[in-house]
C-alpha cells in the first residue's frame, strides 16, 4: 500500500458545487485574528467522541495541546499527527507568527469538524454557519482550513 | 473542507484552504485553495519541521492578497512510494499459551507507554477499548478469524472503531520503537504487514466478508486498499 492507492481510490468521489463564490477581503494580515478549523475531528479527552455521521464541530482552546484524533476514517496517515500536532493543527506555528507580528493574533478557541462525510447539507445549513458566526463572534477574521 | 471555506466567507471570514487531494479541492474550488501534495493525513507537510511548515503557512497566507478566488500549487511535494517500513524490533514470545497476537500486544505495552508519555495519546487507544484491553480485544479478533460470527465473538465495540483502537495501539507503540520519525503510512504498513496484530485483524475482516457480512461493517477495519 502506499498513498498513492489510497488516494487514487477516493480521487473520484463526487464533491459539492457552488454557482457562486463568496468572497470575504480580509484586512492586513498583521491586523487579522486567525483560527483554525480542521476536518480531522480533534477533541479534548474529555468531550464527546465524534460519531460516523456527525456534522457537527468541537471547540478546540489555543491554551491547551491536549488534542485527540477522532476521526473514523482508516484512510489517512494518523503518525504525522502523534508526532508533531502542527502536521495536521498548526497552533504553534500561529503563535510564533503572531509573536513577530505576521498575523494580528491567535483565535483563543478553534473549531474540528469531522471530514469524509457523504451527506453534506447539515455542514451547509447548520454547523458551518453556526461555527462561522461563533468564530466572527470571537473577533475572528481569517481561517485556516486544514484537512487529513 | 473546501464545503466549509465557502460557508465560511459568506459569514464574512476571509478563508485559505489546504488540501492534499487535487481532485477534491480543486473540483469544490473554495474562494482560496492551496493544493499541497502530501501524504494523507499530514496537510503541513512535515512532522517535527517547523520551517517547512512555515513555508506552507506563507504560501497560503499569501493567497489573502488575492482580490479574486485562485488556486494555487505549493512548490514542494512529499510523495510516499511504499517503500518505507518501519523496522521495529518486535518482542519475543513471553506466554507459549497465548494466541501470538495476543502475546504480541502485551509484549509491545511497555513501547506503548513510552511513546504516550512522550506525546501523549493522540491517536493510540481509548475510542473504545482502552490499553488495558487491546490484547482482549485482538482475541476476540482471533475468534471471528476462526470462524466464529462477528456478532457473537465479544468484539468490544463497533468493529472499524475497534479495529482503529488496535491499529494505535500498535502504530503508538511503533514511536515508542522507532528511533526516528516515520515516514508517512509507514507504521502502518509495520502494522499490517509485519506483526502478528495486524495480520489478525486482516483475517478478521477478510472472514467478515467472506461471511456475507454488510461492506461497511468490515470494510472501514483497514483502509480500503487492503
Amino acid at each position: 500500500m502506499a498513498d498513492r492507492h489510497v488516494k487514487a481510490m477516493t480521487a473520484d468521489i463526487e464533491t459539492p458545487v457552488f454557482d457562486t463564490t463568496a468572497f470575504t477581503t480580509p484586512r492586513p494580515l498583521r491586523e487579522c485574528t486567525v483560527a483554525i478549523v480542521t476536518s480531522a475531528s480533534l477533541h479534548h479527552p474529555e468531550d464527546d467522541d465524534f460519531a460516523p455521521s456527525d456534522t457537527g464541530y468541537r471547540m478546540l482552546s489555543a491554551a491547551r495541546r491536549d488534542y485527540v484524533m477522532g476521526h473514523w476514517s482508516p484512510n489517512f496517515d494518523a503518525t504525522g499527527f502523534a508526532l508533531d500536532i502542527n502536521t495536521v493543527f498548526p497552533i504553534d506555528r500561529l503563535d510564533e507568527l503572531a509573536a513577530q507580528g505576521v498575523i494580528g493574533g491567535v483565535a483563543d478557541e478553534h473549531l474540528a469538524y469531522a471530514g469524509n462525510q457523504f451527506d453534506l447539507s447539515g455542514v451547509r445549513l447548520d454547523s458551518g454557519p453556526a461555527g462561522a458566526k461563533q468564530l466572527v463572534a470571537n473577533g475572528v477574521d481569517v481561517v485556516l482550513l486544514t484537512p487529513v | 473542507m473546501s464545503t466549509l471555506a465557502h460557508v465560511f466567507e459568506a459569514e464574512g471570514l476571509a478563508t485559505v484552504t489546504l488540501g492534499s487531494q487535487r481532485n477534491q479541492i480543486a473540483n469544490t474550488a473554495p474562494p482560496r485553495g492551496l493544493w499541497c501534495d502530501f501524504p494523507l493525513g499530514r496537510p503541513l507537510g512535515k512532522p517535527g519541521d517547523a520551517e517547512f511548515q512555515h513555508r506552507v503557512l506563507a504560501h497560503a497566507f499569501g493567497l489573502l492578497g488575492a482580490t479574486e478566488p485562485v488556486f494555487e500549487t505549493f512548490a514542494e511535494s512529499i510523495e510516499d512510494d511504499g517503500s518505507e517500513v518501519l523496522a521495529c524490533p518486535l518482542p519475543p514470545r513471553h506466554d507459549p499459551d497465548a494466541h501470538p497476537a495476543v502475546d504480541e500486544v502485551r509484549g509491545l505495552r511497555p513501547a506503548y507507554d513510552r511513546a504516550v508519555a512522550r506525546y501523549g495519546n493522540r491517536m493510540g487507544a481509548g475510542r473504545v477499548v482502552d490499553a488495558d484491553h487491546i490484547a482482549d480485544a485482538v482475541e476476540a479478533l482471533v475468534r471471528v478469524a476462526t470462524g466464529t460470527g462477528w456478532k457473537e465473538a465479544g468484539i468490544p465495540g463497533v468493529p472499524a472503531r475497534v479495529a482503529q483502537d488496535v491499529r494505535g495501539y500498535y502504530e503508538t507503540a511503533a514511536l515508542g520503537l522507532a528511533d526516528h520519525a516515520p515516514g508517512a503510512w509507514a507504521g502502518t504498513r509495520w502494522f499490517f504487514d509485519h506483526t502478528e496484530g495486524g495480520k489478525v485483524l486482516l483475517a478478521a475482516r477478510e472472514a467478515m466478508r467472506a461471511a456475507g457480512v454488510k461492506q461497511p461493517i468490515w470494510f472501514y477495519m483497514a483502509p480500503g486498499d487492503r
